[in-house]
């Protein structure tokens, strides 16, 4: 990374994209805190992650919520104690209303009820993205960091999930950064996109920028083979302005 | 710092205007929930309830799942509810929850007794089908053998001589060490009893009968299953998640020939050769703590060994070695192509390998105990 610079927008989708083995998971977790960066600066919600101590940081995080690629649920745990892990952990909820809570999140991201008690090996991959998300959602966070969320997905469950994603944000008010390599979310959910190239972000705007950028990564990514198609099907009137 | 959840109930005609203020959000924790909970006795007295949400700063889903569900419940109780002064952008948080119900699926419990009857049960049927696994993967490799030797030239040398180097020669050291020890220390236990009865030569007999004919086979076998055995199945094993074995067969290979065959028989080669080794280290072992402890010297106690020992013992404890060998090699691939797609399966089979060809390591040595004290061997 060599002069890296991107803004996400309150209340906005981001969606970040960029070819294989540039640094788009490495920069995830450099500002989900996992691993340390070497120089730089980044803010979360107003402060420098660098300037909190480590209780402060714990509370930004708690405002994160984070949907690994593969689901990372937890193996030993049912569904609904997945969602619920990090309310015993941060909160002092009755199991009642937790019991509440954790179903309604498990409700929210279209699952059925009954997956609840299911272990995470029992559920399809789409249902495991969805409980994913569901345990994302479990403190309500104001910024939602999704990886790859429609990889190994079926072309159906994928339109299915950026559906969800972009009611649930409008919903709840999200601010989502998701990373991806799916052209269809792309087009369909997100507000703004940040490329990744050359070590640094080539462009950061709507889907029109990126159409408009001549940078030779982003037009063979929007305008290969399987960007072209989308061109094709939206004509030219709303996408390439005259 | 936001406000904490708070609201006030004023009595506004017939009904009950609640008007709620601060940020209903689920890190308030404890006190979001108290506030909740009192709003539904705080309506109560009156005809209807009116919710007033135009002092809310923020609204998520628990103080959004909250309001609606003390809605409900008064609605329940023949409350009539409305709700006022909402900013829009709760409405849509709002609208959802209200359209949601929710219902915690309860877990299915039986009684203990039962559960404790039909876990034996199923522990019995699992051990009968292992049993029948077993001796149907010996089927298999049996014909794989014979095919061997029908056609000698598909044998896989290199891969035999891979894992006799892995599960033979690497293991030397180890072997070697543990049965060292184990000897000296029975050899030290054995003087001192036997200093009792003034018969501290026959710590040269105890050694010498009891390693060659037990102790070097049984370590020897045990650290194998934990050493061989447990790489056997994950090695058999991850090659199955990642559905190598599946790939194999694809391409007209079988996995028993290519892949157990030559671990089959690099253990049944190799352990017999460290069984010597064991006994030799056990007996060298008993020499040492011998000559300490009881100041039998080398030459005295080789001596006292040629009279103790012949032959026989030594073939006892080396003829029982191939069959632990084929024992832990069959457990060992058995678990291995039971691991299913997880990581868990994996860790989950390389333990019940070790455990089973341990255990049925220890059980087939006391058949052989039986066996041979009834042939007078």
């Amino acid at each position: 990374m060599d002069g890296l610079d991107l803004d996400v927008r309150k209340g906005e989708v981001l969606g970040f994209v960029g070819g294989s083995g540039v640094g788009k998971s490495v920069l995830t977790r450099t500002i989900l805190g996992l691993v340390a960066k070497r120089a730089g600066r980044i803010e979360v919600f107003g402060s420098d992650l660098d300037s909190l101590t480590p209780s402060q940081f714990g509370t930004i995080q708690q405002r994160f919520g984070v949907m690994f690629q593969q689901g990372a649920l937890l193996s030993g745990l049912t569904v609904k104690q997945n969602v619920q892990i990090p309310m015993r952990e941060h909160l002092r909820l009755s199991p009642a209303l937790a019991d509440d809570l954790a179903m309604l999140k498990i409700g929210l991201v279209g699952l059925p009820a009954d997956a609840a008690n299911k272990m995470p090996s029992e559920l399809s991959g789409g249902m495991i993205k969805r409980a994913a998300l569901a345990r994302a959602l479990a403190l309500d966070p104001e910024l939602l960091f999704l990886d790859e969320p429609t990889s190994g997905l079926d072309p159906i469950g994928a339109a299915d999930f950026d559906e969800l994603i972009a009611t649930l944000q409008k919903t709840l008010g999200l601010t989502v950064f998701m990373v991806t390599h799916d052209l269809d979310s792309l087009y369909a959910i997100c507000d703004r996109v940040a490329a990744l190239a050359d070590k640094r972000v080539i462009a950061a705007g709507t889907i029109e920028t990126m159409l408009a950028s001549d940078h030779p990564w982003l037009r063979s990514y929007f305008h290969g083979q399987r960007g072209r198609r989308f061109l094709n099907a939206a004509g030219s009137a709303p996408l390439s302005p005259p | 710092m936001s406000k904490p959840p708070q609201f006030s109930a004023e009595t506004d005609g017939p009904s009950i205007r609640l008007a709620l203020a601060g940020s209903w959000t689920i890190d308030a924790s404890s006190r979001l929930e108290r506030t909740g909970v009192a709003l539904v006795p705080a309506a109560l007295a009156g005809q209807a309830a009116i919710f007033d949400l135009g002092g809310i700063e923020r609204l998520d889903t628990a103080g959004a799942w909250l309001i609606d569900r003390s809605r409900r419940d008064l609605k329940a109780k023949g409350i009539d509810t409305q709700i006022e002064r909402v900013r829009p952008e709760f409405t849509i948080l709002l609208d959802e929850i209200g359209a949601r119900d929710v219902e915690i699926p309860v877990l299915r419990k039986g009684s203990a007794i039962i559960d404790i009857l039909a876990d034996t049960g199923r522990a019995m049927v699992d051990f009968g089908r292992d049993m029948f696994a077993g001796v149907a993967f010996l089927g298999e490799l049996v014909t794989a053998f014979g095919k061997l030797i029908r056609h000698p030239s598909r044998f896989r040398g290199t891969s035999l001589f891979f894992h006799i180097e892995a599960f033979g020669f690497r293991s030397v050291p180890i072997i070697a060490l543990i049965n060292f020890l184990v000897g000296g220390i029975v050899a030290q236990q054995g003087i001192y009893q036997l200093k009792r009865f003034g018969a501290v030569n026959y710590t040269v007999d105890l050694i010498g009968v009891l390693v060659l004919r037990e102790l070097g086979v049984l370590l020897t076998s045990i650290m194998i299953a934990g050493r061989s055995g447990s790489a056997i199945t994950a090695e058999i094993g991850s090659m199955k998640m990642r559905e190598e074995i599946d790939a194999l067969q694809v391409m007209g290979m079988r996995p028993t020939d290519v892949l157990i065959v030559p671990r089959l028989l690099a253990l049944i080669v190799s352990l017999p050769l460290l069984t010597f080794i064991a006994d030799l280290s056990g007996i060298f072992g008993g020499l040492i703590a011998g000559w300490l402890y009881a100041g039998i010297s080398p030459s005295a106690f080789i001596n006292l060994l040629r009279e103790a020992i012949d032959f026989q013992e030594l073939s006892v404890g080396l003829i029982k070695a191939p069959f632990m060998a084929l024992i832990i090699g069959l457990i060992a691939a058995i678990e291995g192509l039971n691991v299913e797609g997880s990581a868990e399966s994996l860790g989950r089979q390389v333990t019940a390998s070790v455990v089973k060809s341990i255990f049925m390591v220890i059980v087939v040595d006391g058949l052989f105990a039986m066996f041979f004290v009834s042939i007078h061997y």
